[in-house]
């Protein structure tokens, strides 16, 4: 039952009073009441189950923030033996991890989104964009396998001695290439998460470019520009806020992704010292110690898990309000 | 109308045979536990259905989850790799019987050296994994391995990353070896890994993967997973100063050694057994039960897939690398614990 049937309906039987009218409105009104409450309870529900989660977390998580405060957070340590924990060496990992994820991913997805909306023949246009959404569609272990098996092998033997023999010498930045070339580790982990994450950046920048109004495109072609130059002064400050949500879509994702980043980041449990040594994320933590956890271990697994919902609580409620901008800026 | 009423035979039939699968699950016996010992516990499972038509539904969670689940009574029995202290299981009613027995092996990937060519002692193997020999031509290794030539190169670590019996069995038998392992380690199911080289796989085969791939590795596995992957192993000096290889000889020496009734609750460690033929990193899974279950047809049901496995089960042991318990062993479990359990 559409909504617009239902309103003309209601108005309907005020003026005839025809009393099978009023009983079909009456019908209509209980029906539409009913789709209401149904809907809202089902939204709800969604709410219901947010709270639950945040609340059971934080219970589960009560004794290890009791053991030790605020200052978990930026603790380094994960002793299981001797019950010292600490948080840092995991958020270091998954935020490395993710922000070179997104540094790969990002110059990419904006390269193909362009590609697609700008310069792609129509006849490409279609299956070029189904194929990237389809790397959406890969499970994440069939990339934690890939990454394992494949690329880090390769990495190793073909990427890794060159970088450092390239990088390793520099002052500043020569650290971060140095140790073990064993090919699994923070910078695999980031290039395996890239790819990952690529598709979902790459289609919300397709989609928010093709908002942009035409006639400012093709105005800005008339005048002469070429096309990076729409791209720059027209089609990106038009997206701006788009595109950076689309870009937090995305490190949401890097940063909650468990199992290829388990295969591939070296699960080692100290702080990693440069881009080829091993580390550990708060999610693939949790993968692996979960199953054999107990007690107040257990609980500071819960809080680490509390912790990566309040990063991840954070990331998605700014690309939240960065599209909302967006939409706004679209209806100007 | 003639589609439509083949349909709804359709349907009916199609429940009818759902109900008929669910009354057959009614009668399987459920389990949880440990994750090491899952391939043997399926395999006999698989057999004991085909003779009694009772089936075995065991969730391989981990131990401390089968630790979990018993206590929570949602299964009629769990299984650990790290036993439960005598202390522990009374305080829950609760028995605890061996029931099979593997074994981790140290291994390696270096090139030109053969399964079992390279020989270490336990405080060496200690010394490795705690960062402090780093190279594979440390004078201690060499001393140890006289006339064999041995590469300049550097000795990474592989372990596993997620908590499990094995890490436990193998830092047992660490802390058991070396001081300074107990000191400032320990041992678990997942421990601080104290050497700067270390990394971590998930699972067996994440181990093995990193180890065949990384060249200059150490890691340590399942017996199975050495055998099947044919990985280069270490030679391990045992408790009588032998140096031993890792199969199903070994580890049966090293259960004929253990005095199974001298701790509470039957949670004795094998590693480091006595022995001249044991060898050191052998393990025994435990089963939990309730002395008085809340189940007591299940329990019992669990009770004769035991005792079924132990009677028939052996051949199946050996062909997944495992070791059956001997029968002496197994007539005392049925006549001392299983006696305990209520029927």
């Amino acid at each position: 039952m559409s909504v617009g049937t239902t309103m003309s309906s209601k108005s309907a039987p005020a003026e005839s009073g025809n009393p099978s009218m009023v009983s079909i409105a009456k019908r209509q009104r209980i029906e539409d009441i009913v789709f209401h409450r149904v809907t809202q309870g089902f939204s709800l529900l969604v709410l219901v189950a947010l709270m639950g989660i945040i609340i059971s977390l934080f219970i589960n998580a009560w004794p290890a923030f009791q053991k030790f405060g605020l200052g978990f957070v930026w603790r380094v340590e994960w002793d299981v033996v001797n019950e010292e924990f600490g948080a840092a060496i995991a958020i270091v990992g998954t935020l490395a991890s993710a922000g070179i994820a997104l540094l790969i991913a990002v110059p990419l997805a904006f390269g193909i989104a362009l590609f697609l909306t700008e310069n792609c023949p129509v006849w490409l246009r279609r299956p070029l964009g189904t194929a990237v959404e389809l790397l959406a569609a890969v499970p994440s272990i069939i990339y934690g396998m890939f990454g394992l098996f494949v690329f880090a092998p390769l990495f190793a033997d073909h990427v890794q001695p060159g970088l450092q023999g390239l990088l390793g010498s520099m002052p500043l930045i020569g650290p971060l290439f140095g140790g073990a070339t064993n090919g699994i580790g923070i910078l695999a982990a980031g290039i395996v998460l890239a790819f990952m994450v690529l598709p979902f950046i790459a289609a919300v920048m397709r989609d928010v470019f093709e908002i942009v109004p035409p006639i400012l495109r093709e105005s800005a072609y008339g005048l002469g520009c070429t096309t990076w130059e729409v791209v720059r002064r027209v089609v990106l400050p038009y997206t701006q806020k788009g595109v950076i949500g689309g870009i937090m879509l995305g490190l949401g994702r890097a940063l909650g992704e468990t199992m290829a980043v388990t295969f591939v980041i070296g699960n080692a449990n100290r702080l990693p010292t440069s881009l080829f040594s091993p580390g550990t994320s708060i999610a693939s933590t949790l993968a692996n110690e979960f199953g054999e956890a107990a007690d107040f271990h257990l609980s500071t697994l819960f809080a680490l898990g509390f912790l990566l919902f309040v990063i991840t609580f954070i990331v998605l409620s700014a690309a939240k309000i960065m599209l909302l901008r967006a939409e706004k800026a679209k209806g100007l | 109308m003639i589609n439509k009423r083949i349909f709804l035979k359709t349907v009916a039939a199609a429940a009818m045979a759902t109900a008929g699968m669910g009354s057959a699950l009614a009668a399987d016996i459920t389990g949880a536990g440990a994750s090491f010992p899952y391939p043997i516990y399926g395999k006999w499972a698989e057999a004991y259905k085909k003779e009694t038509n009772v089936g075995l539904n065991y969730q391989s969670i981990g131990s401390s989850g089968g630790i979990r689940q018993i206590k929570a009574k949602t299964v009629a029995f769990g299984a650990t790799d790290a036993p439960m202290s005598g202390e522990d299981l009374d305080k829950d009613g609760m028995v605890q019987f061996p029931a099979i027995i593997g074994g981790t092996v140290p291994v390696i990937n270096l090139e030109g050296f053969k399964p079992g060519e390279l020989r270490v002692t336990g405080p060496v193997l200690a010394d490795m994994f705690l960062g402090t020999i780093t190279k594979w031509n440390d004078p201690k290794l060499a001393a140890l391995n006289p006339g064999k030539a041995l590469p300049d190169q550097n000795i990474t670590i592989v372990h596993r990353s997620d908590g499990s019996g094995t890490t436990f069995n193998f830092t047992d038998y660490l802390a058991t070896v070396s001081k300074d392992w107990a000191d400032k380690v320990g041992k678990g199911a997942a421990v601080k890994w104290p050497a700067a080289s270390s990394l971590g796989g998930k699972g067996n085969e994440g181990v093995a993967a990193n180890v065949s791939r990384v060249k200059g590795s150490l890691g340590y596995v399942e017996y199975a997973y050495t055998k099947k992957n044919n990985m280069p192993f270490l030679q391990l000096q045992n408790k009588d100063g032998k140096y031993v290889s890792p199969d199903d000889k070994s580890f049966a020496a090293a259960a004929a050694g253990v005095n199974w009734f001298s701790v509470p609750g039957m949670g004795v460690s094998m590693v480091d057994a006595k022995g001249a033929e044991s060898w050191p990193i052998s393990t025994a899974s435990f089963i939990l039960m309730y002395k008085q279950p809340t189940d007591k047809a299940q329990s019992a049901e669990v009770l004769k897939f035991f005792d079924w496995s132990f009677k028939s089960g052996k051949q199946m042991a050996a062909d997944l690398d495992y070791v059956a318990l001997p029968d002496s062993l197994t007539n005392e479990i049925r006549s001392k614990v299983w006696s305990q359990i209520q029927k």
